[in-house]
């Protein structure tokens, strides 16, 4: 800390990060732009007009609904399965220990397409019909690692004389869980819910194969991508979702900070 | 009756570990193994050409039509891609995993984590979009090359074979470009945590010992950065390998694996052969574990 960078390695940190994040800067001034059929820069004018209309796209709404609900789903499944595991591979040393990270991990390790075609397929063998289920239990499958983790690394840094001691003093199992365990597990839980709802809110690669003809947010996105239609209401929708994840993003972070310093 | 449950499980920890291990165990069993099993049945059934149904019988008949000449190239195309893309994020990520073990102070350090956070985090798919905004033809990347007199440069590399194409936003270097700009926080992070263990007194020794910084680099810093980046690897590899974003945003009409999946098992109804493409990435992403583990990249996760 005491000596300075050489400045060709600032140079190249600044570039990376501006590259990083510069992007976001330029949509962000194309939410103003007059010109709905291009992307031309410099923008020829400014007006405000694509608030309100992004503001009256029923299209819009239905897909945010559905994305809405469909992550409110996910993350109750994945935060219920994600700490009992977190709990189960916490407390004891089992066969297969090992195993279960790996399992809850494997969604996420292996190509998402991976995950998006085998749902797709096992859905086809056994003829099951598209819905809103089929499209929650993909995004809990892929989401459950988040919290599992989370609250993994919660536990861990929780001590385990705590509960012997609440034992001690004469509480109940449950009640030492409903005054001592919860508790202590509260932020970690709830980081590990907004990550999860952030991640299952965001994706699309699973979703193409488990949704059938539904739209949510990303899959709108992506086909305005391809066929686009009034492009600044997609720089608008694309600026929204991008400060809407950023907030439980942030809080996360602050949550667990000293989950991972530990 | 709450309590009496309760205690009488404390006394029974095995009870106990199977009531809490039961419900997630089957959600990924049954659902996400029991997924992974179709799917490899379903590439060995076949698609009737005449009626368009799928036959459920055993056959190898998916797996020839593989390995045709028009599918191979799809596989190629997409693993040079991933090659391709994670040599460049592991150039992008050195400098900055270097800074933060190396020189950031603790408050820089937190703010330069939350920088390669947020964009990991945040909509992947607003920020492929980012790009087919930037590289457009009238976007501000042609714009800004105009200004300085750079344009038959980029008309130049337009007119390659196979990277080029009418405009940065549909080509192989856009979507490449698209590529190493959402995975590259995967990249940054496991070689920060690698570079972050080597003691700092290590890299003083390389100095004090006459190395010039670029020996120290190239003889300290990069071997212990090695299991960071085979980590980081796993994921700009395996990601690119399977997405069908980024190409249908902003490459041609040469297809990706993804792609490919997506088209068979959609208006195609063949869903062995989108199975049996799923299978590559899978074959190739077992075989780079073994090799990363090798490399020590699991430490570095």
């Amino acid at each position: 800390m005491t000596d300075r960078a050489p400045l060709a390695l600032r140079m190249a940190v600044a570039g990376v990060v501006a590259f990083l994040h510069a992007p976001f800067l330029i949509i962000l001034l194309y939410c103003f732009t007059t010109e709905d059929a291009s992307f031309s820069f410099p923008p020829p004018g400014l007006t405000l007009d694509w608030f309100p209309v992004a503001w009256a796209r029923d299209d819009v709404w239905r897909a945010l609904g559905l994305s809405l609900r469909v992550a409110a789903a996910a993350t109750g499944v994945a935060v219920v399965l994600g700490t009992l595991a977190a709990a189960a591979v916490h407390r004891s040393r089992f066969f297969g220990r090992e195993g279960v990270s790996l399992l809850l991990i494997l969604p996420i390790a292996l190509p998402g397409i991976v995950t998006g075609i085998a749902l797709r397929s096992a859905l086809s063998l056994m003829e099951i019909p598209f819905s809103f289920w089929t499209i929650v239990v993909g995004h809990a499958t892929f989401c459950m690692v988040v919290v599992y983790n989370n609250v993994l690394a919660r536990y861990r840094r929780t001590s385990r004389s705590l509960v012997e001691a609440s034992m001690d003093l004469g509480a109940t199992g449950a009640q030492t869980f409903r005054y001592v365990v919860l508790p202590s597990l509260a932020s970690a839980l709830l980081a590990g819910g907004m990550l999860a709802f952030a991640l299952s809110f965001d994706e699309i690669i699973v979703t193409t194969f488990t949704a059938g003809q539904q739209q949510t947010l990303p899959i709108w996105i992506f086909s305005q991508l391809t066929r686009p239609r009034q492009r600044p209401v997609t720089n608008v929708v694309a600026v929204f979702v991008v400060l809407a994840t950023a907030l439980p993003i942030l809080l996360a972070h602050r949550l667990t900070r000293d989950d991972s310093a530990s | 009756m709450l309590s009496r449950l309760s205690t009488w499980l404390h006394v029974r920890p095995r009870i106990a570990l199977a009531l809490l291990l039961a419900p997630p165990l089957a959600w990924m069993g049954v659902v996400y193994l029991g997924s992974l099993v179709s799917l490899v049945v379903q590439s060995f059934f076949h698609l009737d050409d005449f009626s368009g149904l799928v036959v459920r019988r055993f056959t190898l008949a998916t797996y020839r039509d593989l390995f045709t000449r028009a599918h191979t190239d799809i596989v190629l195309r997409t693993v040079s891609m991933a090659a391709a893309v994670t040599v460049a994020d592991a150039v992008l990520a050195l400098p900055l995993g270097y800074y933060l073990a190396r020189y950031a102070g603790p408050r820089m350090r937190a703010a330069l984590t939350l920088a390669v956070l947020m964009p990991l985090w945040s909509s992947y798919l607003v920020r492929v979009y980012f790009w087919k905004l930037i590289l457009a033809r009238e976007g501000v990347v042609s714009w800004a090359l105009a200004r300085a007199g750079l344009t038959p440069l980029l008309d130049g590399l337009l007119s390659l074979p196979v990277v080029g194409g009418p405009s940065l936003s549909v080509s192989a270097l856009g979507t490449f470009v698209a590529f190493v700009y959402v995975w590259l926080p995967y990249m940054v992070l496991p070689v920060a945590a690698a570079l972050e263990r080597v003691p700092r007194s290590c890299l003083q020794a390389s100095a004090d010992l006459g190395a010039r910084p670029s020996q120290t680099f190239r003889y300290v810093t990069l071997p212990l950065a090695l299991p960071g980046l085979a980590a980081g690897a796993i994921f700009t590899f395996s990601l690119t390998l399977g997405d069908f974003v980024v190409p249908g945003a902003l490459g041609n009409s040469s297809l990706f694996i993804g792609q490919a999946v997506l088209a068979y098992q959609g208006t195609a109804g063949n869903v062995p052969l989108a199975a049996a493409f799923t299978v590559v990435p899978m074959a190739l992403m077992a075989a780079y574990l073994l090799v990363a583990r090798r490399l020590g990249a699991f430490e570095a996760l």
